[in-house]
């Protein structure tokens, strides 16, 4: 018995994937582990539903399928995933550059059946086949936790900093570890964060100024005043000269 | 009526009601008036001098013309081409030696000589028409058919197969309306894959619109709230065929079908003297990327009534409030 999880906005696209699964219970017996009509519904309802294998739309309001399926890679026990689509040519390419089974709408039984089957198989795909297929930056990131997925809106974020495995994720109000390398995560969101250190990202929105430290002595360096957050981050020697530039842009805009 | 179907009547009047066609008369006989007044003269100041003698004399004459083209349009526009260039001729030559006559009576001695009027008037009249006929051929053909024909393959894919898909969840659970839905897809596709070439009545393409928005109804249930106002919609009136279904798909897909809380889009249409009016109103959603697909489908729409209207008619669009709004107007026109 495979338990299924269904994501779609639309509820005649759900329907007749039950139908399906209905039609083919004798070849493939299947349970319906949940549904959801977007990404973020599904994310809360994922992680506590048992589920092993995710049929995700991939054009979804509030958050599409392949973001849902790589907060899902995070999570323990993760679900294999099958994305059903009617029609995007740029991700099915990238679905087959990147070995991710997809199925096209509308689903044929037989397909449904075999997809099914080789997902159960196969189990939950990697976090680095997923962000390979993406065509864009995530708008969350996200925190696998025993029974849920904690979500931290990627606007809301001040700095990501390394630490030893981990990558602290600094908002206003909290922080987080996630389990992700500070490289791709400088490569994803390169719009909308730029390194100041070895070890730190620091969204462009949040920085207010910089400021000179040390004494007349040793040798001076420069720290980043960031909105909303009173620690000061270092910025190396490295990093000045291309930073010096982005806020002369800024600016003189 | 009216049409654009420059292969089967590959020489056409043109329509002498639309306000392109008026101005570019005005300015062509206005430059030639120019031309023979810096020709004649020695300097720009005796030259423009001249001219404002000739605008003068010319200006009444020129208006009276635009007036009788515009009011026997209709029926030029039912002559063979020939025939049809012929009566604009002869009328520009009538309408000249008349006033030339009224002139003479009023102030005998600023008056020109009268074969010279009547050949001037021949000439300009030929040269204009023969100038109509090469734009309508440069404009038409390949070019023109090229884009319409582009234009009929801009269904998207997606609301093809996620209509399917829809209609296909219908036919266990409720086979009355899938049957239904399938008839409104036939339909749609059928005027799809029509001649764009000739004008539809605003009926016709209400009731496109309509079936268009049962199928995306059923897609997306709740979600999608249209609210029409047509009540003031002049059903008789023409305009170019898929003008409207695209804005309304538009819609759909920029401002339905992002959000995930339900959303309400304005169809209205209405006469306004002359002028039909259409707007179309939406949620709006920022997305960056979506962006290039709604332009590109907007400057179709737009090209393809510089193409049927010429400069007569006009597209906005405008973003404020959290909602996205496009207006069309064009020319109230009927068989």
């Amino acid at each position: 018995m495979i338990q299924v999880f269904i994501v779609d906005d639309e509820e005649p696209a759900r329907e007749r994937l039950k139908e399906l699964l209905g039609d083919i219970a004798a070849e493939v017996p299947t349970r319906i582990a949940g549904e959801a009509r977007n990404g973020l519904e599904a994310l809360e309802r994922l992680p506590t539903s048992g589920a092993q294998v995710l049929l995700a739309d991939i054009r979804m309001p509030g958050m599409d399928g392949l973001e849902l399926a790589r907060h899902v890679a995070g999570m323990e026990n993760a679900p294999a995933v099958v994305f059903v689509t009617a029609h995007d040519q740029h991700a099915i390419e990238a679905f087959e550059l990147n070995a991710l089974d997809y199925l096209l709408k509308p689903v044929r039984a037989t397909r449904l059946a075999a997809a099914l089957r080789k997902a159960a198989a196969a189990g939950a795909p990697r976090a680095e086949q997923l962000s390979r297929a993406a065509a864009s930056p995530r708008e969350y990131l996200s925190v696998a936790e025993r029974h849920r997925i904690v979500l931290v809106p990627v606007r809301e974020i001040v700095f990501l900093r390394a630490e030893q495995k981990y990558v602290t994720v600094r908002t206003r109000a909290r922080e987080h570890l996630i389990e992700e390398s500070l490289i791709a995560l400088e490569r994803e969101f390169a719009k909308s964060f730029v390194r100041i250190h070895r070890n730190c990202l620091v969204a462009r929105a949040a920085i207010r100024g910089f400021e000179r430290s040390g004494g007349a002595e040793e040798e001076a360096h420069w720290q980043v005043v960031l909105d909303g957050v009173s620690e000061r981050l270092p910025v190396s020697r490295r990093q000045w000269p291309g930073l010096r530039e982005l806020i002369a842009d800024n600016n003189s805009k | 009526m009216p049409s654009i179907r420059q292969n089967a009547y590959p020489d056409l009047l043109p329509d002498f009601r639309n306000l392109g066609v008026m101005a570019r008369v005005l300015v062509a006989v206005n430059a030639v008036a120019l031309v023979g007044a810096l020709y004649e003269t020695s300097g720009f100041a005796a030259a423009f001098e001249r001219f404002m003698q000739v605008a003068a004399f010319l200006e009444p004459l020129l208006l009276v013309d635009l007036i009788a083209l515009s009011a026997l349009s209709t029926l030029l526009a039912r002559l063979p081409y020939w025939p049809g260039a012929l009566v604009v001729v002869a009328l520009a030559m009538l309408l000249a030696g008349g006033y030339q006559a009224l002139v003479l009576a009023l102030a005998p001695p600023a008056a020109p000589g009268l074969e010279r009027t009547l050949v001037l008037a021949a000439l300009l009249a030929a040269a204009l028409l023969a100038y109509f006929r090469l734009h309508t051929k440069a404009f038409s053909p390949a070019l023109a058919e090229a884009r319409l024909q582009a234009l009929q393959a801009r269904i998207r894919p997606h609301f093809l197969f996620n209509s399917l898909n829809a209609v296909l969840a219908l036919i266990r659970r409720d086979p009355r309306r899938a049957e239904r839905s399938l008839e409104d897809l036939a339909d749609l596709f059928r005027t799809l894959m029509a001649d764009a070439r000739d004008f539809v009545r605003l009926a016709d393409e209400i009731a496109l619109l309509e079936r268009y928005a049962d199928i995306e109804q059923l897609r997306l249930g709740e979600r999608l709230r249209v609210i029409w106002e047509l009540d003031a919609a002049p059903s008789d009136a023409l305009l170019p065929p898929m003008v409207l279904q695209p804005l309304l798909e538009n819609a759909v897909y920029h401002g339905i079908e992002p959000g995930t809380e339900p959303g309400e889009i304005l169809v209205r249409i209405e006469r306004r003297g002359e002028r039909v009016h259409a707007v179309i109103d939406n949620p709006h959603r920022e997305q960056a990327n979506q962006r290039a697909g709604n332009r590109m489908a907007l400057d179709n729409i737009r090209e393809r009534l510089a193409l049927f209207f010429d400069a007569e008619a006009r597209l906005e669009t405008r973003a404020a409030g959290g909602r996205y709004r496009v207006e069309i107007e064009i020319p109230y026109r009927r068989k």
